[in-house]
């Protein structure tokens, strides 16, 4: 192609480079050049076909993500002068923002890598470019959310250590293990996994309640990171659909496959989602909707456009919706209860809800909150007030596949568990439900190797014996002020000196 | 089904019982009781007996709630992996077929949880 114009235009200029840079091999054979493009069985007839709806180059990418990055740490900076932390609705909301550093900011770098890893595995040069952009993308998300929740670390305790927790706490396993899970599967896999189950279907539920959260808890600085990342998060939500869309259109061939992918990553999101009801439901002190109502919005709407959408192209919703949809009554008050017992190996804080707060849950939850959920904190600010606050002193049993405790209740039985067990090659294995039990059915030799926390500590991998041992030396969560009740807890007290509700704490807060 | 790699896909579980240097899990559930979230996660000497696994490991494990005092753990209902099972007390828990990573779920007739909701 000659050059006319000095100046390109945007077409041209994409053309140029993205899928000019790439070229046809002439002395190795592509399957060489490309080994993982063909394992999983999706069969690419067109690479041509792949569409780029924001056609982003390089260039315009730097220059654009520093105007923005310029920005936020403007922002940052303001915060942290100005001693932002001081004017959150409470310090029970820093609790999100522990379980956001240590839970979900390290699966923003997991996707940097996974990103980058199928960024180098497509023959075609149009979805290369698209991952290769989302990679950086992610990398940045992962730097920035930790730098905007950097100023909360010199103030409030448990945020110290995340990604050195991300790897080894019990329940940082959930997140852990659905971004290995992904990471560990072929490039299609990945993308059906992570850019349209995860960040098309169930984006909405992730970030929206994080960030609009903070924005309702006055939480300026993780806000302005919402804001910066949004454009970033509409490309990857387009991209999501955009891959699937063309998968689809490729071969008939791949519709069973994408199916199975679907049904699976589907159940694996909502099982890592139930981490953020409770987060929704009980750990902002002001609160922007239910968990109930984000579902109904953004999956059972939404999501309910999209299948049928996706139905022109032998796509159903994804199998075991409707045992997700009747769990939105229950979940986040299952999961808190959960926590609640196990504070003592957590780096966040639990506590028993206000009473204002029972009572928007009983507004929002009319069915279950009051029947199932009300007695469940009557009694145990009962045992708290006699000098008896519950933790569990057991350790929970695992599901084999999400790694969540099987603390999961069957459809329309909310007081028996949903626990399956199945035995393979002899040896036995148990799940929270019978999505789990069927995704481990369909690939056992990749989860009969999971790394579950209970086992391990149990076979001595885990630097001791006994709880607290593993919660300090083996997690490094400080025992005492990471860990256990809010109420009187060192960030309590803190709270407290700043609001001048006791005489001020001259040692904690000089600035 | 078997899972598609590049490689052939083969590996060891990671649970097997010979890396719990002697013991064996066990899970115990006790339904309707709910204020312990998940079944128990427990580790075991094989042939500890079923009445030390009631007094010893059980009992405390479920010291917290109130219906524990009124429950008499040997003379419930007892299910081994789903099937209803006849728990011998004086015998070893891996002599009476309870294997590594079993499950027990021990029904108590009458005790249905706090405010009787299953908790």
């Amino acid at each position: 192609m000659a050059v006319k114009n000095k100046k390109l235009n945007l077409k041209d200029k994409y053309q140029y480079l993205t899928r000019d840079m790439a070229w046809e091999p002439t002395y190795q054979k592509k399957e060489d050049i490309y080994p993982d493009e063909r394992f999983e069985g999706i069969k690419i007839t067109d690479w041509s076909q792949w569409e780029d709806p924001f056609r982003l180059t390089m260039d315009a990418y730097w220059k654009y993500q520093a105007e923005k990055e310029k920005k936020l740490y403007a922002i940052f900076d303001a915060f942290a002068q100005n001693n932002g932390h001081q004017n959150i609705s409470d310090a029970r909301y820093v609790n999100a923002l522990k379980l956001f550093l240590s839970g979900v900011s390290p699966l923003e770098h997991a996707a940097f890598q996974g990103y980058a890893k199928v960024g180098r595995q497509f023959s075609g040069a149009g979805a290369r470019v698209a991952c290769q952009m989302q990679s950086i993308d992610e990398l940045r998300h992962s730097q920035t959310q930790q730098h905007a929740m950097s100023h909360y670390n010199k103030h409030f305790n448990g945020l110290h250590d995340a990604p050195h927790m991300h790897d080894r706490v019990w329940f940082l396993s959930v997140p852990k293990s659905f971004f290995d899970d992904a990471r560990a599967a072929g490039p299609f896999e990945f993308l059906t996994a992570i850019s349209f189950s995860f960040e098309y279907v169930l984006t909405n539920l992730l970030f929206v309640p994080f960030m609009s959260g903070a924005a309702y808890n006055g939480d300026m600085a993780t806000v302005t990171f919402g804001f910066s990342a949004q454009s970033d998060e509409a490309r990857h939500m387009t991209l999501g659909l955009e891959v699937i869309k063309f998968i689809l259109e490729q071969h008939e061939d791949n519709v069973p496959i994408i199916q199975r992918w679907i049904d699976k990553w589907f159940w694996r999101g909502f099982r890592l989602l139930s981490l953020v009801s409770m987060m929704m439901d009980y750990m902002l002190p002001n609160k922007v909707m239910s968990w109930a109502e984000a579902w109904e919005l953004y999956y059972e709407q939404s999501g309910g456009a999209l299948f049928k959408d996706l139905e022109r192209y032998g796509i159903r919703p994804p199998k075991y919706e409707e045992v997700a949809n009747d769990a939105k009554h229950h979940l986040s008050h299952q999961l808190w209860t959960t926590f609640y017992q196990y504070s003592q190996a957590t780096n966040f804080h639990t506590w028993i809800p206000e009473k204002e707060e029972m009572d928007w849950m009983s507004e929002k939850y009319p069915e279950t909150f009051d029947k199932y959920y009300r007695p469940r904190y009557e009694h145990l600010a009962k045992e708290a007030a006699a000098g008896r606050r519950y933790y569990n002193n057991t350790l929970p049993q695992l599901c084999q596949v999400c790694q969540v405790p099987t603390l999961f209740t069957e459809m329309g039985e909310p007081t028996k568990l949903s626990h399956r067990q199945l035995v393979h090659e002899g040896e036995r294995y148990h799940f929270c439900s019978e999505a789990c039990a069927d995704i481990f059915r369909y690939e056992p030799e990749k989860y009969i190797q999971a790394w579950l926390p209970v086992h391990q500590i149990y076979q001595g991998n885990c630097e001791g014996s006994d709880v607290a041992e593993v919660v300090q030396k083996y997690y490094h969560i400080n025992i005492g002020e990471d860990n256990f009740e809010y109420i009187g807890s060192p960030d309590h007290q803190h709270w407290l000196s700043i609001k001048g509700v006791k005489p001020a704490d001259k040692d904690q807060d000089a600035a | 089904m078997t899972v598609n790699a590049l490689y052939d896909y083969k590996f060891e579980p990671k649970d097997k019982v010979e890396n719990f240097n002697g013991m064996q899990l066990l899970y115990v559930y006790w339904p309707d009781h709910l204020k312990f979230c998940a079944p128990f996660a427990l580790l075991v000497a094989p042939d500890m007996t079923f009445r030390a696994l009631v007094e010893d490991i059980i009992k405390p494990a479920t010291d917290a709630h109130p219906d524990a005092a009124k429950a008499d753990f040997l003379e419930a209902e007892w299910q081994l992996n789903g099937e209803p099972f006849t728990p011998d007390a004086d015998a070893g828990l891996i002599g009476q077929g309870i294997d590594h990573k079993s499950m027990l779920t021990v029904t108590t007739p009458g005790l249905t949880g706090i405010e009787n909701v299953g908790y």
